[in-house]
């Protein structure tokens, strides 16, 4: 058992560090470029290949390895050398309770593809989250700058704000698959239903044969799609990138919190930042995407089908290959609609984030939970 | 092993706790060790099987009133001195208050060595309290609720007129 739990920690913990982080970057630049129509990066190189500018993450992290580490003058010591840490720690033991994969069977024993799989998984995400606002907070009062101080009191106000919201808008999800377990959450979505099926069940309509046909994933997205615009707005504005950058505010606090920190202690503000992007698309994927399910085969099906001609073994591990695969795949596009929105929408005000959090998000996440309440019922006393 | 954690998380608690105490001059290490203190309690609470509130503790407690004490430290910047600490209420009530306290916690002692009772199945978890908090408790929950609104809105009147 003990030992399951160190190989599913490298596996995740291999695919997160070693080919998402330093990937990351690289996307990150590349996607800018192509969207800006530039080259983007391209110049690092070895013996002159530059292999798309794919070198470019290995000479960013040497060159920031090698850097000096710059503590200010009158700042904490002690304070400021620990924040980068408390930063960057929340993003990875968020991982252990994201389901990368189903639960597979095998002889005798039965593989449940994530790190813990606790019964109270959001909560968990939640507390872990709400951790990360310290490492700005710490970070921006121990540098002895007015312009850190100003970027920890915006990343406070910011951070909280958005963590109220950000539970208030799942509360519809977590009604409709009444659970907050992620494992539980990805399995419900393991399946379809019918898109006109409400007919039958709230008005007694037969639903014409063709009709019955038309059938969707259960995914979060279809069931909820406000509160799935609404926590990603919430949970990227968590992550302090542009457009949310407010405590960073290049153009008026400099670099804000972490203005004062060069070298890798800097290196390591950005690495949570960008950290953060993958472990988002992972928790979005998750409640959102339906998680590790591939759309229209359930599970059963996929077993079903290839048993007869693999062997139940053989089976198994391809579907569980596939499942995985499917999961990165929609954790990469979160990742591409991230990019996508970060080098499309311009940065908000201080106030407007307040704003759009305080009374857009607010009001809508309570609205949406009302509504999908009200569906349920309405959805139940028909059955 | 699980002992061993009990003892580091108490220990860091306790830590906390007296950084707290100590750090008189500066408020903020002083809020930021009281945060230490309710991580650590949040991780003592799931270590007793009370997943809900540990997760509370930390959420509520460590990743947001907290946020709160040290915005508004970090805004006022205090200073030891401006506390106005003269004055023998204080230090005398506190004793009081430390004194019960300590008592109340001493009654309990001869209880805690009682051999564990086995816990009833979704003990701690967040379905047994959303029952009771929505069914058998459910008018005193939206009384507190609105009491807590109205606290909010008094403040804000009173915040406002103020700046008025």
């Amino acid at each position: 058992m003990e030992l399951q739990v160190v190989f599913k920690l490298l596996f995740i913990v291999l695919v997160i560090m070693a080919a998402f982080l330093p990937l990351i970057t690289w996307v990150e630049r590349k996607q800018s470029a192509v969207m800006q129509d530039r080259i983007g990066a391209n110049r690092a190189n070895i013996l002159g290949i530059t292999a798309l500018g794919l070198l470019h993450p290995a000479a960013d992290v040497l060159k920031l390895l090698t850097k000096e580490d710059v503590v200010p003058a009158g700042a904490n010591r002690w304070i400021h050398q620990l924040a980068p840490i408390i930063a960057l720690v929340p993003a990875i033991i968020t991982l252990a309770v994201i389901p990368y994969g189903g639960k597979y069977q095998f002889d005798g024993w039965v593989l449940n593809l994530v790190v813990s799989d606790i019964d109270w998984g959001m909560l968990y995400v939640f507390a872990v989250g709400s951790i990360a606002t310290y490492g700005a907070v710490m970070a921006g009062w121990a540098s002895n700058s007015n312009w850190g101080l100003l970027g920890a009191m915006r990343a406070s106000a910011q951070m909280i704000s958005y963590e109220v919201t950000m539970g208030l808008s799942l509360v519809g999800l977590f009604m409709v698959f009444n659970s907050l377990k992620l494992t539980d959450i990805a399995l419900a979505q393991d399946a379809t239903f019918r898109v006109f099926g409400f007919l039958e069940h709230v008005f007694g309509i037969g639903v014409p044969a063709v009709l019955g046909w038309i059938t969707l994933p259960n995914w979060g997205l279809f069931l909820q799609p406000l509160g799935f615009i609404l926590f990603l707005t919430c949970i990227m504005a968590e992550n302090k990138r542009p457009p949310f950058d407010a405590p960073e505010g290049e153009s008026e606090l400099i670099a804000g919190y972490h203005m004062e920190y060069s070298g890798m202690r800097f290196g390591l503000f950005y690495t949570a930042e960008f950290l953060e992007v993958p472990v988002i698309g992972m928790i979005v994927a998750t409640l959102f995407l339906g998680g590790w399910s591939i759309p229209w085969l359930t599970q059963a099906d996929i077993l079903g089908g290839l048993t007869p001609a693999l062997g139940v073994t053989f089976a198994t591990v391809l579907c569980m290959v596939l499942h995985v695969v499917t999961f990165l795949l929609k954790v990469i596009v979160m990742i591409w609609l991230q990019m996508a929105l970060r080098w499309t929408l311009p940065r908000f005000r201080y106030d407007q984030v307040m704003d759009l959090c305080w009374k857009m998000i607010l009001p809508l996440s309570i609205a949406n939970a009302f509504v999908t309440g009200g569906l349920i019922l309405l959805l139940e006393r028909g059955a | 092993m699980t002992l061993g954690l009990f003892y580091f998380f108490a220990f860091v608690a306790i830590l906390g706790a007296l950084g707290m105490l100590l750090n008189t001059k500066n408020t903020v290490a002083g809020a930021l060790s009281l945060v230490a203190t309710m991580i650590a309690l949040g991780a003592i609470y799931v270590q007793l099987d009370a997943y809900l509130i540990g997760a509370l503790q930390i959420m509520v407690y460590a990743g947001a009133i907290l946020v709160l004490f040290l915005f508004v430290v970090m805004l006022l910047n205090l200073r030891h001195d401006e506390f106005g600490g003269s004055g023998w209420a204080k230090p005398v009530l506190a004793t009081l208050g430390a004194l019960a306290l300590g008592a109340g916690f001493l009654s309990l002692l001869p209880g805690a060595f009682d051999p564990p009772v086995a816990l009833p199945a979704g003990f701690g978890g967040y379905r047994l309290v959303a029952e009771a908090l929505f069914t058998d408790y459910v008018l005193a929950f939206e009384v507190t609720s609105l009491l807590l609104l109205g606290a909010m809105i008094g403040a804000v009147i009173l915040a406002k007129r103020k700046i008025d």
